[in-house]
């Protein structure tokens, strides 16, 4: 082997048809990774969900999929409306001004978190690891939860708390705010859930 | 290429049969090398049966799962009832799935003891490394295809744990979201998630993972097992070129290994026929309701194998990622200040530490908390080149060296506990502390493994006949 001369064409053209065949082999690659993104069919069925809300008492809360998620329609009181201001020293994110993991819409920058302050829109996923918070509506102390606790939601999986409009309080494995998804009202009673108005 | 053979006159048909296929196929040279003629060290003790009871768990897995598989449906809307009809109406079949579901628990028994053998005689020093690194990829395709498989029962605890699992994945800055989309192929964890896990979980990941084990026992026979003592027997060797310390494989240890086998499966088969649930460790009673995308369970943990990984994960706070940046500035300062390093170094090492503080404030504390279970477990691929003691057996290493590895130990129980047990104040304060014992005792390795008095290590391995 040793005495043999090396063939300087013949190395470039194996060295440029083994490239060439490992290009070939990225573009085939292709339509297999393709293949694990959502089907066409799971895109459809992420289509937006209709919602009547009329049927919701003060300080109730109703639950609706949409993209096989729970979105939470929470009718907030009064009292919970005027607990809201006060508490943002001990949130993490009070004006939902983070947008790392979601782009929360305009509107919802605020304590509220809503189109119309008395109903509160938000995916019930906690944003930690995915898990659905619990409703903690009634105040005071209760076991998890602090002794001056306001009414909101606590996260069974790891102990995040959210307040009534979804923020999380500081110091909780969960980076963000519950997700506002994108919604209009239809009418009074009626919510487009998973599309914005179009101006 | 070997020579071609000729029975020998008069020879029996056996005898025929076997010198027609070493003719063709080296049958007889395969199972000298790795049986017959391969000298393993004397001395072993029970440590050394780990390996060979991995073996036939890893059999019992293959060939429950090929008979379950023939029954189940993987399909969002049939795998719940299909589990449970292969438990009530397939004969046998509860049988079948409770070897199956108890056998990835023994599996990662059997596979931890055995790792930890390895930890405490050195097994992973040189010339062993890559026997090491064959095993560490086979821990993690372990852990891969635990994870999905379950999945496949579509209870409770299966859904909202991949549910969990697979959103650590959009932690990751920038392209964190559209990965974790990829995993699930589609929003949620849904039917597509279950199609593409039970394929991975029935051929491609077991593929990769019988293709590893092939390589780690071709690596540990072509290096040779390392023993208790740390001792490198084919130092010395008597007339025909054996190790004067090493005994055939076969049939000396496969009768041991038999003997280890039975003890194994008394065990086994007491779990499977008196407690195949483990007290709710093995298979998680949550799992036993058909899983519900808008309800989580009150209390969500993975099954015990991964609870240690798993209260790391718990365990990066706010107040974790401080820690640890107090952690990085100490040690850049402890390194300018004693370390031996020209100026320019000190200089890149105050950077490298800025850079690093900088990162940690700047992602999220859930990416460091994916961060550091995921380094768990790959930090263990570094330990060959971590290890920088002069003798690999802790039998010859300084006393205190048993306290550091008792510790270690303890605290990786301890973070297994408690990752099986709901979040608590005082539970996330000592998973913190174990989080910081766990890579304190792999990355400050290259100095303590060094540190202390060794003891004097024989030139031959320490064996009594009985």
């Amino acid at each position: 082997m040793t005495d043999q001369k090396i063939d300087g064409g013949k190395r470039t053209w194996i060295i440029a048809s083994g490239c060439a065949g490992a290009v070939g082999a990225g573009f085939l690659a292709v339509p297999f990774v393709r293949s694990f993104e959502p089907s066409e069919r799971a895109r459809a069925a992420g289509a937006p969900v209709e919602v009547d809300i009329s049927g919701i008492k003060p300080g109730e809360k109703m639950t609706v999929e949409w993209r096989g998620k729970p979105v939470w329609i929470v009718r907030r009181t009064p009292e919970q409306l005027a607990e809201l201001p006060k508490l943002d020293k001990e949130l993490a994110d009070p004006l939902s001004k983070r947008t790392t993991f979601s782009d929360t819409p305009e509107f919802a920058r605020n304590d509220t978190r809503a189109l119309k302050p008395e109903y509160l829109v938000v995916v019930g996923i906690c944003t930690h690891l995915g898990c659905s918070p619990s409703d903690k509506f009634t105040p005071g102390a209760q076991p998890s939860l602090p002794n001056d606790w306001a009414g909101g939601f606590l996260c069974p999986c790891h102990g995040s708390t959210f307040d009534m409009s979804g923020r999380v309080f500081k110091d909780k494995p969960a980076p963000d705010n519950l997700e506002v998804p994108p919604y209009y009202y239809l009418s009074d009673s009626r919510l487009l859930i998973g599309e914005e108005k179009k101006a | 290429m070997a020579e071609y053979q000729t029975a020998p006159p008069g020879a029996g048909s056996g005898r025929r049969l076997l010198t027609w296929i070493d003719n063709r196929f080296p049958l007889s040279k395969l199972f000298n090398e790795h049986m017959a003629q391969y000298y393993a060290p004397k001395n072993f003790n029970v440590w050394y049966v780990f390996g060979s009871l991995a073996l036939l768990v890893l059999v019992n897995q293959l060939l429950t799962g090929i008979f379950l598989t023939m029954h189940y449906k993987p399909d969002a809307a049939k795998a719940f009832e299909s589990v449970e009809y292969i438990m009530r109406d397939v004969p046998w079949g509860w049988l079948v799935r409770y070897m199956h579901s108890t056998g990835a628990s023994a599996f990662f028994i059997v596979v931890y003891l055995h790792m930890w053998r390895g930890l405490i005689y050195g097994s992973y020093r040189k010339p062993r490394e890559l026997v090491w690194l064959f095993g560490c990829a086979i821990f993690l395709c372990l852990m891969a295809e635990a994870f999905m498989g379950y999945l496949l029962p579509w209870g409770q605890m299966s859904y909202w744990g991949a549910q969990v699992i697979v959103n650590l994945f959009s932690a990751v800055p920038f392209i964190g979201p559209d990965l974790s989309l990829l995993i699930r192929g589609d929003y949620v964890v849904g039917d597509a998630t279950l199609n593409r896990f039970f394929s991975f979980h029935v051929i491609a990941v077991p593929l990769v993972l019988l293709g590893l084990v092939v390589a780690h026992v071709i690596a540990l026979h072509e290096v040779g097992s390392n023993n208790p003592d740390g001792v490198e027997i084919k130092e010395k060797k008597d007339a025909q070129g054996n190790p004067l310390d090493g005994i055939p494989f076969h049939p000396y240890y496969t009768v041991h290994d038999i003997y280890g086998v039975s003890v194994f499966l008394f065990i086994f088969s007491a779990i499977l026929f008196f407690a195949p649930e483990g007290g709710g460790y093995f298979l998680e009673f949550n799992n036993f309701i058909e899983a519900n995308p808008l309800k989580t369970p009150a209390h969500i943990a993975p099954v015990w194998y991964f609870t240690p990984f798993y209260s790391m994960l718990r365990a990066t706070t706010d107040l974790m990622v401080n820690a640890l940046c107090v952690i990085v500035a100490a040690a850049a300062v402890a390194a300018i200040l004693r370390g031996g390093f020209r100026a320019g170094g000190k200089v890149a090492i105050a950077l490298v530490a800025l850079v690093a503080v900088y990162l940690l404030k700047t992602f999220d504390a859930k990416f460091w908390g994916v961060v550091i279970m995921g380094g768990a477990v790959l930090i263990l691929f570094f330990l060959p080149w971590l290890d920088h003691s002069p003798v690999k057996s802790i039998r010859y290493r300084p006393s205190w060296h048993r306290i550091v590895y008792g510790l270690f130990l303890i605290f990786f129980l301890a973070l297994g506990y408690l990752g099986s047990q709901p979040p608590s104040p005082a539970g996330n304060y000592i998973s913190q502390l174990g989080t910081l014992v766990y890579f304190g005792f792999f990355l400050l390795m290259p100095w303590w493994s060094r540190m202390g008095v060794f003891k004097p290590v024989p030139d031959r391995v320490t064996f009594n006949a009985h």
